[in-house]
């Protein structure tokens, strides 16, 4: 254990060599005490359009692939009740792996791509919108689903006519936890080599440099609350019922 | 797609890095990889991952049980979690490296900001959730108010602090991977460093913060069952 000390730590040792070095070239040159320089994000704002776009692009269709998996395995487990522990258990170490971990897992099999990012992300949405829409089935009243039969609907009318459109808060809350995470988390797509905000954080003078840190921190959260908002409308017009009682 | 062998090469290699120290070109001649570096390592990674979680429940646990307890402060504790989720870790990572400044303490500090949201939204849930009836019951038996935190509502609440601790964890493991950039060595030492550990140690890397994340989970969830009290898991679910 002695040697350990004369092994090189690369990235440590970078960052202690002075790594950590002023932009230069830069409206805010020679004023390191900027912690946000307005006019250097004046200058260079256009750089942040291709990878906002791609952050947006990774996060829409690993969603909407997270959704429509996570949702088909929920309603199996409605079906089939004995399915649940062990999907909640297989989804729940897809959650746990690191996503930087998950993306370079499948660096060797999918290569540096979109793909790679979009498998990762999209298998870590699966937990979240899965317990979601299975804690909203089971939500919804027996009185609700009786009736139901009890005015001749069958199986698959109850399922799609009562049980899901009342169990949309939930599902909808799943669908905003994991829009929200996703978006966070796509920053680290940099890692998977499929481009993103990321890009604007790691590279060799970004690290030290506050004002492109916070735009891309800003960025992230502004198009966080942005979605969060818009599947809040979704949800508030998707159960007027909801709004009746309200009123 | 490519074939079986090459795929078998690339995780061989990994695997080879873990085990046994080497000297090649790609590492420029030093000697890297190998057991002693990866324990120590991922012992480093364990260390902040602990650090930092310990710092977010000293911190979340006790504000989350009060305002829960009081029935106050349910926007702001509802809404910290929802915001928590919307930081982007790379983001935090390297801006509090880049205005505080590097180092343990740091590092702590900036895992404990992605920790204390989850803990303190799950806690608040869990304590407004348990039956008001309950909590009177316990009054009129003569509990004062911090018995009933203690014996009643924190142990009804047990599984949902839970989730919110195994979700603190997941964040902060994940985050501790990029440590190296806030000039803490973890595991993230091999993946962010391709450089000096070649492909086998960025790989070697991404095989051994999984299998850390993992075994922090698996063991939350086995202390989880531990700590929920007998009756209630007599309850059915």
């Amino acid at each position: 254990m002695a040697s350990l000390a004369a092994l090189p730590l690369a990235v440590v040792g970078q960052v202690e060599k002075g790594f950590i070095q002023k932009r230069t070239g830069s409206a805010c040159q020679g004023k390191p005490s900027h912690l946000f320089c307005f006019d250097w994000a004046r200058e260079n704002i256009d750089r942040y359009g291709t990878p906002t776009l791609q952050q947006l692009e990774l996060v829409a269709i690993s969603i909407v692939i997270g959704f429509v998996v996570a949702f088909a395995l929920a309603l199996l487990a409605h079906r089939r009740r004995w399915l649940r522990p062990p999907l909640l258990a297989g989804t729940g170490i897809l959650y746990a792996i690191p996503s930087i971990s998950f993306f370079l897992l499948l660096l060797p099999i999918t290569g540096r791509s979109r793909e790679t990012a979009i498998i990762a992300l999209s298998a870590y949405t699966l937990q979240i919108i899965f317990r979601n829409v299975t804690v909203g089935l089971d939500n919804v009243p027996a009185s609700a689903t009786d009736s139901a039969r009890g005015m001749g609907m069958t199986e698959r009318q109850v399922l799609w006519r009562v049980e899901i459109p009342l169990a949309t808060p939930e599902i909808i809350g799943g669908l905003r936890i994991a829009t929200v995470s996703t978006i966070a988390i796509a920053t680290l797509a940099v890692f998977a080599g499929a481009g993103g905000l990321g890009t604007q954080i790691l590279g060799e003078a970004n690290l030290t440099f506050p004002t492109t840190i916070l735009i891309v921190i800003g960025i992230v959260m502004a198009m966080a609350f942005f979605f969060d908002a818009i599947l809040l409308t979704i949800q508030y017009y998707a159960t007027p019922w909801r709004r009746a009682r309200a009123s | 797609m490519i074939g079986i062998a090459p795929l078998f090469a690339s995780f061989g290699g990994a695997i080879e890095f873990i085990l046994t120290p080497q000297t090649s070109n790609v590492t420029g001649g030093n000697t890297v990889g190998g057991l002693d570096q990866v324990i120590e390592l991922m012992l480093a990674q364990l260390e902040v991952t602990v650090l930092a979680l310990a710092l977010s429940i000293l911190i979340a646990l006790p504000l989350g049980l009060y305002l829960g307890h009081k029935g106050v402060g349910e926007v702001a504790a509802v809404g910290l979690g929802n915001a928590g989720r919307a930081i982007p870790e790379l983001g935090l990572i390297a801006l509090m490296a880049a205005v505080i400044g590097v180092g343990l303490g740091n590092l702590t500090i900036a895992l404990a900001v992605l920790g204390i949201p989850p803990i303190l939204t799950n806690t608040f849930v869990g304590v407004r959730e348990v039956d008001a009836a309950t909590v009177q019951a316990a009054r009129g038996m003569g509990m004062t108010e911090l018995e009933i935190v203690r014996k009643v509502e924190a142990p009804m609440a047990v599984t949902s602090v839970f989730t919110g601790i195994r979700t603190a964890t997941i964040g902060i493991v994940a985050t501790a991977t990029i440590a190296p950039l806030a000039g803490v060595a973890t595991l993230g030492e091999f993946i962010l460093g391709e450089d000096v550990y070649g492909t086998d140690g960025v790989l070697a890397g991404a095989i051994l913060v999984a299998v850390l994340a993992l075994v922090l989970e698996f063991s939350l969830a086995a202390l989880q069952r531990r700590m929920t009290s007998k009756g209630l898991k007599l309850r059915p679910a």
